[in-house]
């Protein structure tokens, strides 16, 4: 029974993620303002990296885990240039 | 000594001088000319040392193996015929050093002169004992550049940069066309052997490629020995200093292309082909040499034309069917050597000390430099052929030739004793021009210098070789005969024609001819004293029949008209149609193989489908497209749209159990986010021609079209990897690595241990790979200039800079940024531990240097995001060149230390090692090589990266002067 609710659980957070990711994606692709591609990237590799924990948690290992700390710990770095880009016009100067 | 000590010590011994001479300081004049001069002379002993044996009709042979699985081995040969050439050279070469001492310039870079000088000889040496045809083939290609650098040697004055150019050309052509008829050679013997190829003469005549390959090795040695229709390089080779035409044009470069015919004699002569191609390519050679030497009013090059005349002679010769003939080929090289070489040095003396070659300004030198005037006569006597000189003797021997010899044809027969007269007349008439120009008359008074006497040690050459022309003349037997006889039996084996080296042969027809010869030059020279003195340059008649515009016509059509031509019809600037050819190509293939061979599922069983993995890839795919569509009109968004693309990859990996690579893609997608957005400052703005491409129908069907390639080529990409991915081969490599991953590589990473272990080598070279790449890219950024659309400041900065009204100095980024200042530098220690703890679990678990690379540089790449590269450099000393260099030598050391052990290269070792704190950690010695992988990763990227920013930093600088200039041209 509780292993019935952790894997539809784990389902349904699964989905509700990729479906932030689907909301994320809309943003980058519509915009309509540069800022708000930016901030949605930045929000889809969040949700990435908590795709790939879940995922973790569904199969039983942490070898997928480094994956997921990688984004969090790096996936800022791609929104970091694409914000000094914005705001300075160079990304380093 | 031992043969084989004393040929390699022969062939290497220019090589070495000519790398420690080329090492020392630029003005070591002395030390570089002692060098050059002690080789020389270690050369010439050791050709002495040779000859108790090479006398005895023997052979020195050395062996050396080198590809022995091919055939190919270091073969060196020396018989009679290349012990006179060995002594040519390396005696000629002693005395045209201690020459050069004298007359290159101290504010010459000397040493590298005599670098060139020793490595050429090393060269001709090599040409001249080589015991293999592609060996001697690749010593030949090795005096073609080691002329084209002497000739090139002052290379700031165009006349010798262009010599150079043409001499390279022409006589690197000619080399090709001579590996060429060396190839169908071996073809038909069977071997490269010389020994084989020259017992195998009738074999060879009588092959049907016999006429190809001598077509090929005849234009091999006519175009090294400045032959008629090819000679016209040689003129210009004048250029080079002095020394280098008296080596390269009297005994050495030049005499390569009949030292070949004459080595090939026995194999190749004797045929109605070789008589027709050789013979009639010397004759005209003769003639047309000879006949425009006289008209020229540069000395040197009155002596590049005789040369090319005598050069003729020597060829003719060799064309006859004879064997006297051949023995007169040969004791003529010899005779030309002598009295050319010197007759070069004195024109280097002359030009040396008036400052001028030119005949019509050069006047009455006899008054200033008697002694000069007098060898100089002396070598030029010889030239002419006046009796009691060692020309004359050749010259008879010639004439004698040219009345017997039996030619294809009998007009030709009757014609030659004719042509040799005229040019034995001509060759009388442009002596007497270079001595009585040059030495007699009034004085000269507009010199640019003063003339004198020179150093009498640079006079010590001239005279050595002056007095050889004399006594060969007077006692040629007693004198040059036993080494004319050892060079004549090295080609011609024991059937050695009778010949007699006597001056006095009775009054027999070739004495009539040499004197009616020597009359006839006198009378022509007087008759052409009123043209000589005139102002018109080249000869009469064919002036206009100049073979240098010629080739330099066909050069401009070669590298130039047609090339441009070419690149009009094939090529293109715009990336469109560069990429629809690509594509399309591809496509086209991909199509073709399915045509072919059929398309079909796969032998793996479909998995069901995933909902989730579904979903994300509806996300990736809605990414893709957008890329794709905002790629033209909108760079930022499609660089934004393709980070999604690649996480969604990321995803997809780790779903497929492919951890490492999710791990790598994901270092590298964020490094390609910030090298994109890095270079989209530097784009020029959006190419645009407003209706010069036709009516919008045009643009709406070639869109159309490329939509239907782009579509094609996606769907066909998908379906390809389809099919790979539903079907396993039944022997899988992957099972092998599998089961030994732990047992032989030590861990249980099985990625890692491939790419370190199993797969090092190919790892090895892929790191070298991106080294290299990495320097390329520093190198041109060095020098990379934006278009003029991207150069001026961004408008952000103007605005904001403009309204906070700082001063002059550059603000700190850190003052606006400084909550992400702070951040990140909290983050960065942060950062490094993530990289040490890939690092040492690579091995074992999904991570491994190039992982950890790509983190520690993205965390170095941040700080200068954040930071400014300023605040960066200023805090932390990278060098990326050294992380780079570092990298390479620990991944290649790992992989030699192997030797030491006795194993093959890249062999590892494997141990655990209990660390304090750590735990217990695998220390394969694999883990080392990781290690030079991650320095080399780090510094490739940061390399790549920080060259790029650094654009900022100078493009400010160099911004306000380059906007002024261009408002000035305005």
């Amino acid at each position: 029974m509780s292993a019935m609710i952790l894997s539809s659980a784990i389902l349904a957070a699964q989905i509700l993620l990729v479906a932030a990711m689907g909301c994320a994606a809309l943003r980058v692709l519509r915009g309509p303002r540069a800022q708000d591609r930016v901030l949605a990237l930045d929000t889809l590799y969040v949700n990435g990296a908590m795709l790939l924990l879940v995922f973790g948690i569904r199969t039983g290992t942490t070898h997928y885990f480094e994956a997921a700390l990688l984004i969090s710990l790096l996936g800022f770095v791609a929104t970091a240039a694409l914000s000094k880009f914005l705001m300075r016009g160079e990304v380093i100067e | 000594m031992p043969d084989s000590l004393l040929l390699l010590a022969l062939v290497c011994l220019p090589f070495l001088g000519a790398l420690a001479a080329g090492l020392l300081p630029t003005r070591a004049r002395d030390a570089a000319s002692g060098i050059a001069g002690t080789v020389a002379l270690a050369c010439l002993g050791l050709v002495w040392a040779a000859y108790p044996t090479v006398s005895s009709g023997g052979v020195l042979r050395a062996e050396f193996a080198w590809m022995p699985t091919l055939g190919l081995n270091l073969t060196l040969r020396l018989d009679g015929f290349a012990w006179l050439f060995a002594g040519l050279i390396s005696g000629i070469g002693a005395l045209v050093v201690l020459y050069a001492r004298y007359y290159m310039s101290s504010d010459d870079p000397v040493p590298r002169f005599f670098a060139f000088l020793l490595a050429f000889m090393g060269a001709m040496t090599g040409v001249v004992v080589s015991g293999n045809l592609v060996q001697l083939v690749f010593f030949w290609e090795l005096t073609s550049l080691f002329s084209f650098l002497l000739i090139g040697y002052w290379h700031h004055t165009a006349a010798a940069r262009d010599g150079a150019r043409m001499a390279l050309t022409v006589t690197g052509a000619g080399g090709l066309a001579l590996f060429g008829g060396v190839l169908l050679i071996g073809h038909i013997v069977g071997s490269y052997d010389l020994d084989a190829v020259l017992s195998a003469g009738d074999r060879i005549r009588e092959h049907p490629l016999y006429l190809p390959a001598l077509i090929l090795i005849v234009l091999g040695a006519l175009t090294k020995s400045a032959q008629f229709p090819f000679h016209f390089w040689l003129p210009h080779a004048m250029a080079a200093p002095t020394p280098v035409s008296a080596y390269l044009h009297s005994a050495t470069l030049v005499k390569a292309g009949v030292f070949l015919l004459a080595r090939l004699w026995p194999v190749m002569a004797g045929t109605d082909a070789w008589a027709w191609t050789v013979g009639l390519a010397g004759l005209t050679t003769l003639l047309l040499g000879a006949y425009i030497a006289i008209f020229q009013n540069d000395l040197k090059g009155l002596l590049a034309y005789s040369t090319i005349s005598h050069l003729g002679l020597i060829t003719l010769l060799l064309g006859l069917k004879s064997e006297l003939a051949l023995v007169a080929a040969i004791f003529h090289i010899i005779n030309h050597a002598a009295f050319k070489c010197s007759l070069f040095m004195a024109a280097g003396i002359i030009d040396h000390e008036t400052g001028t070659r030119d005949i019509r300004r050069l006047s009455g030198l006899n008054q200033s430099m008697p002694f000069t005037a007098r060898l100089a006569m002396v070598a030029a006597a010889a030239m002419a052929g006046v009796p009691l000189l060692n020309g004359f003797l050749s010259k008879e021997m010639f004439f004698a030739e040219a009345l017997t010899a039996e030619a294809p044809l009998s007009p030709l027969l009757n014609i030659l004793p004719l042509a040799a007269m005229l040019a034995s007349a001509f060759s009388v008439a442009y002596s007497l021009r270079f001595i009585h120009g040059a030495f007699f008359g009034p004085v000269a008074t507009d010199l640019p210098r003063t003339p004198h006497e020179p150093a009498s040690w640079m006079r010590l050459p001239v005279e050595i070789l002056v007095l050889t022309c004399i006594v060969v003349g007077l006692l040629p037997a007693a004198t040059v005969g036993p080494y004319l006889a050892i060079a004549v039996h090295g080609v011609l084996g024991d059937d050695v024609p009778y010949y007699s080296l006597a001056v006095w042969h009775g009054f027999n027809l070739p004495l009539v001819m040499s004197l009616i010869a020597l009359a006839g030059g006198v009378m022509l020279y007087a008759l052409l004293q009123q043209r000589l003195r005139g102002d018109v340059e080249g000869p009469p008649l064919i002036r206009r029949l100049d073979a240098q515009r010629i080739f330099e016509q066909v050069m401009v059509f070669l590298s130039w008209r047609l090339a441009r031509r070419l690149e009009t019809l094939l090529g293109t600037r715009r990336l469109q149609p560069q990429l629809r050819l690509i594509v399309g190509i591809g496509l086209l293939a991909g199509a073709g193989a399915v045509w072919l061979r059929g398309f079909g599922p796969g032998n793996l069983p479909s998995t069901p489908v995933d909902p989730v993995l579904a979903l994300v890839w509806m996300v990736g795919a809605a990414f893709a497209l957008g890329t794709a569509w905002q790629a033209k009109f909108h760079r930022l968004a499609a660089v934004m749209l393709l980070g999604g693309v690649g996480l969604v990859v990321c995803i997809t990996f780790v779903w497929f159990s492919a951890p490492d690579l999710a791990l790598t893609q994901l270092t590298v997608e964020v490094v390609t986010t910030v090298l994109l957005v890095l270079g989209l400052r530097w784009l020029p703005k959006r190419f645009q021609v407003a209706g010069d491409r036709g009516p919008e129908v045009l643009t709406r069907t070639r869109r159309a079209r490329d939509l239907a390639i782009a579509v094609g080529a996606g769907c066909g990409l998908a379906a390809l990897s389809y099919a790979v991915m539903t079907r396993v081969p039944p022997e899988l490599l992957a099972s092998h690595f599998l089961e030994r991953a732990y047992t032989e590589g030590g861990g249980t990473n099985v990625v890692n241990v491939i790419l370190v272990d199993f797969r090092g080598f190919d790892t090895l070279g892929e790191i070298f790979v991106v080294a290299a790449v990495a320097l390329t890219t520093y190198a041109l950024l060095r020098r990379f200039r934006p278009a003029a659309d991207s150069v001026e400041i961004p408008e952000q900065q103007r605005d904001q800079d403009g309204a906070t009204q700082h001063d002059d100095a550059v603000r700190p980024t850190a003052d606006w940024l400084l909550v992400p200042f702070t951040l990140t530098r909290l983050l960065f220690p942060v950062m490094l531990v993530v990289a040490v703890f890939l690092m040492l679990r690579g091995h074992d678990l999904p991570g491994g240097g190039f992982s950890a690379g790509m983190v520690v540089a993205i965390a170095i790449l941040l700080q200068y995001i954040i930071g400014g590269a300023a605040w960066t450099e200023a805090h932390l000393r990278l060098r990326p060149q050294i992380w780079l260099g570092a990298g390479l030598l620990i991944a290649s050391g790992t992989g030699i230390v192997a030797w030491f052990f006795g194993r093959p290269f890249l062999t590892t070792y494997f141990a655990y090692a209990e660390l304090p704190l750590i735990g217990k950690v695998p220390t394969a010695s694999a883990l080392i090589f990781d290690i030079g992988v991650f320095a080399l990763v780090v510094g490739a990227t940061l390399l790549m990266l920080v060259a790029l920013a650094h654009q900022s930093v100078r493009g400010h600088r160099a911004a306000p002067r380059r906007v002024g200039s261009r408002a000035g041209e305005a």
